[in-house]
């Protein structure tokens, strides 16, 4: 077991009631760096991401098997305060999701959650979020702005802002830029090789290219398994399996 | 920290849940453990002797009766055609984007046939605000209205017409004018239920009809009626099953608390369950004396709006969940 | 044969689009002939010496040896007709029902909503919908004979039929209409939201109360507004379990009369064109124009709401 990986996981399953969704995945996530998840659709590489901040708990019938750790704890042992769990582990969507408030509450949301009441820190830790996801200069004049009012990209850099308030370690990415357009995308793009020096980050990407461009590492998933697992660059020049060299030059997917 | 005031907000949200079904099982319970023991044949079937404290409520049932019937006569037709022209000769888009089009069509041809449209969308917003004030009318309101139009206008213009000076026929309290009278208390609840029974018919089925040359009356009736009728059906249930309950549109409308014969004309006045019970429940000289009467009253009153109720509600989830597994 | 079909067709077109009217005559019907009756109070002036809108809001002797005070005694000698008792007991009323119903309906469908296990759900809302269905002559009946009791023995009321007995019972029936739209409301507000809520760690209690109730506001304002409408025109709970006394008081525990049970009691015996018909005419005429502005507002709101949800959507 690699002891810098942040993220461990060995012989994870996880079903839906009945039918098994992920095979046996056994995958080590560095600290600091930026993992993708890719694969075509329905390979469950959305699941495996959520499995992480057991997002999946949600949905009824879900069952997990297999061990999953976090600087060593295991994630899906007993006595896990789940809560707690979700602040150490940020998440932002494929379709990003404002609350229907002003910018300033959607970002201080998960700091009075946490029950922090002092008003000159929320103000603090707002702006500095918002610095993070490089959207100040954009929404500081309008903090107490309608968040829906923003644009796709700036709703999707909120989300952001918020997630990076409650001071993660981690940020899970499903497919961030996926709804948005080639501009506003890099603008993504080039966030995440900012936060990767504070944040550890695993982002699912259907765009192989955005993959190529964005991580160090990246995981090709198919079928709910995990194909193969190395180092960006090796991974899109000389793969070591067939089924991924299908996948990225095309073939299928 | 947080779990246990979590808990405790959640629980006290629960009790609330717990308090309604207390009330609804409490007032069921008093009224079915009262009233069930003054069931009888001779109960239903027997009109009320000794000051209304001894005998049945077979002519409350009767008038009960044929008022829904007459009701439901007036109401359905009308309603269900009011949903039709609502959903199937208005535009489907509303008014916003009717008129947004018309705006964007200038120089263009068929500008006069948007701007119909646009009007066609406007008159269905307005009749759809005037249903969903019509819902909110006080019920007493409606008792006004049929005393001040159906019997002092309608009916004594008809009285002016067909009798001899002086008489009184159509100008009164009757069966005809307080069925009218709660068929307008209906008629919302007709006009919704057929409108979503009628959304439930795919738009293909009519396009598929039309393009095989059908009008839009033969596609109306030939295809989106049968495909709609069980909503109608339960549309109409519930709204018989509203009306039925309903005393205070009847009170100068035609209801009476006691009559010796049963009425055989629509221009008679009738006996009423519901206002049988407002009346032994606040004008009888003896109340414990009739309280075995007046639970019985109550007992068959509420079974028989719970029932009617019922079955709409079944029929209406039956249709849904058919609706979803196909 | 075309020709037949063609005019068939027509003719139906011809029917529809007269039904559609329906509604609107009708509710323009409806206010024109109640305010029609009420019309002597500003024109006859036979009826204007009795019945006329300063002598409904201002005070008058009772009796020769007693003060002034606000009073309707419409059928003694020298008529009164302060219209002030009776709208207070139609305010109290109101009040009392909406300050029961309104918390607890909010309370039942936020737990319907965000807590209930979904066969849970299937329990509640016909449970609901019996609640519903109960006839309000039934309800009025269960307050005067059953509740009205009740109350007595555990409060020792003065009148066995005040304002919280009738106001209760009106609660009663208002809870339905508040359960049923402020769920309504919940339901709508999108997945997203309470996914975004617990990914950042908030628990299912702070998620509903923080994010789903505030974006679910207008529609639980809404079903507040269209039971303060219900409440204001309800007739047979408030006849039968007020205590018939319109007398001007603020106490709760004192019998009332509203609005609309003063027309439910006095339109059996007036006569026809007289002062004291005009002036229930009137009554009804004022209902009609509260509650129409209350539904239109509710209307609004409920409106504004859809207009809002679709736009977070897209």
């Amino acid at each position: 077991m690699n002891t810098n990986a942040k993220i461990s996981v060995r012989d994870f399953n996880f079903f839906y009631g009945e039918s098994k969704v992920l095979h046996g995945i056994d995958i080590d996530i560095p600290e600091k760096e930026v993992t993708a998840f890719i694969g075509p659709s329905g390979c469950g590489k959305s699941t495996f991401l959520r499995s992480i901040n057991r997002m999946n708990d949600i949905i009824p019938g879900a069952r997990v098997e297999g061990r999953l750790t976090i600087d060593g704890q295991d994630l899906y042992a007993p006595n896990v305060d789940v809560v707690s769990l979700r602040r150490r582990v940020g998440m932002v969507f494929q379709k990003s999701n404002p609350f229907p408030k002003s910018i300033y509450e959607n970002i201080a949301y998960g700091l009075r959650i946490g029950g922090l009441r002092d008003r000159k820190k929320i103000d603090e830790i707002v702006e500095r979020s918002l610095h993070r996801a490089a959207l100040w200069g954009e929404v500081k004049d309008r903090l107490n702005a309608s968040a829906l009012a923003l644009s796709g990209g700036q709703q999707q850099r909120l989300c952001i802002a918020r997630a990076l308030a409650v001071d993660p370690d981690v940020l899970l990415m499903d497919e961030p830029a996926s709804a948005l357009d080639p501009i506003a995308t890099q603008k993504i793009e080039e966030l995440v090789y900012e936060l990767k020096t504070n944040y550890t980050i695993v982002i699912v990407t259907h765009n192989m290219q955005q993959a190529a461009r964005v991580s160090d590492r990246t995981a090709f998933f198919m079928l709910g398994k995990l194909v193969e697992y190395r180092d960006t660059r090796t991974l899109f020049t000389t793969p070591a399996e067939k089924l991924t060299e299908d996948y990225i030059t095309g073939r299928f997917g | 920290m947080n779990r246990i005031g979590d808990r405790i907000a959640i629980t006290t949200l629960a009790l609330s849940v717990v308090l309604i079904l207390a009330i609804l099982i409490v007032i069921i319970g008093n009224i079915v453990i009262h009233g069930a023991g003054a069931l009888s044949w001779e109960f239903v079937s027997q009109p009320p002797r000794a000051g209304l404290t001894e005998g049945g409520i077979f002519p409350a049932i009767v008038g009960t009766a044929a008022l829904v019937i007459l009701m439901t006569i007036a109401a359905v037709p009308l309603g269900v055609a009011t949903a039709i022209y609502l959903h199937e000769y208005t535009p489907a888009e509303g008014l916003a984007l009717a008129w947004a089009r018309f705006r964007a069509s200038k120089n263009r041809p068929g500008r006069r046939k948007l701007f119909l449209r646009a009007l066609s969308a406007l008159l269905a917003t307005i009749t759809r605000s005037a249903v969903a004030n019509l819902a909110g009318v006080p019920s007493i309101v409606f008792g006004l209205f049929g005393l001040g139009f159906f019997i002092q206008f309608v009916g004594r213009a008809i009285d002016r017409a067909t009798q001899e000076p002086g008489e009184v026929v159509w100008g009164q309290g009757s069966l005809l004018w307080a069925a009218c009278t709660l068929a307008l208390l209906t008629l919302p609840t007709v006009i919704v239920a057929t409108e979503e029974a009628l959304r439930t018919v795919p738009q293909d089925l009519r396009e598929a009809s039309l393009a095989l040359g059908a009008t839009q009356w033969e596609t109306i009736r030939r295809v989106v009626l049968p495909g709609s009728l069980p909503g109608i059906l339960t549309g109409a249930i519930l709204g018989i099953s509203r009306g039925a309950g309903e005393v205070a549109p009847i009170l100068f409308t035609g209801a009476a608390y006691y009559l010796p014969f049963l009425p055989h004309r629509i221009t008679d006045q009738f006996m009423h369950l519901g206002y049988h019970v407002l009346i032994l429940s606040t004008q009888s000289p003896d109340v414990e004396a009739t309280k075995p009467l007046l639970y019985g009253t109550v007992f068959v009153l509420l079974a028989l709006t719970f029932l009617l109720n019922l079955t709409g509600v079944v029929i209406r989830s039956r249709t849904r969940s058919r609706l979803k597994t196909s | 044969m075309t020709r037949g079909r063609l005019a068939r067709n027509a003719i139906m077109t011809g029917v529809f689009s007269v039904a559609g009217w329906v509604a609107i005559v009708f509710i323009f019907l409806i206010f024109i002939f109640t305010f029609k009756e009420t019309l002597p109070i500003f024109t006859d002036p036979e009826v204007k010496k009795e019945a006329n809108l300063e002598a409904f809001f201002t005070k008058a002797q009772p009796g020769p040896t007693l003060a002034e005070r606000y009073v309707w005694q419409p059928t003694s000698e020298v008529p009164k007709v302060s219209l002030i008792p009776i709208i207070l007991g139609t305010l109290k009323a109101t009040i009392v029902g909406l300050l029961f119903a309104c918390p607890i309906g909010v309370a039942a469908a936020l737990f319907s909503s965000e807590f209930a296990p979904p066969k849970l759900r299937e329990v509640i809302k016909p449970c609901i919908e019996l609640l519903a269905g109960i006839p309000s002559v039934v309800m009025g009946f269960f307050a005067l004979i059953v509740l009205a009791t009740w109350l007595q023995k555990a409060f020792g009321f003065v009148y066995r039929l005040n304002a919280i007995n009738a106001g209760l019972a009106l609660g009663f029936a208002l809870l339905p209409i508040v359960y049923t739209i402020s769920e309504d409301g919940l339901a709508a507000v999108p997945r997203a939201h309470r996914e975004a809520s617990y990914a950042l760690g908030a628990t299912r209690f702070q998620t509903a109360w923080r994010v789903v109730m505030p974006a679910a506001a207008p529609a639980i304002f809404a079903s507040f507004v269209l039971a303060f409408g219900r409440a204001i025109g309800e007739t047979m709970i408030l006849l039968m379990a007020g205590g018939n006394a319109a007398i001007t008081s603020f106490s709760l525990t004192d019998p009332l009369r509203t609005l609309s049970a003063t027309i439910a009691a006095e339109m059996g015996e007036v006569v026809v064109g007289s002062a004291h018909y005009a002036t229930l005419f009137f009554m009804g005429t004022l209902l009609f124009v509260v509650t129409f502005i209350s539904n239109t507002f509710g209307q609004m709101v409920i409106r504004g709401m859809q207009r809002r949800m679709q736009g977070a959507k897209a």
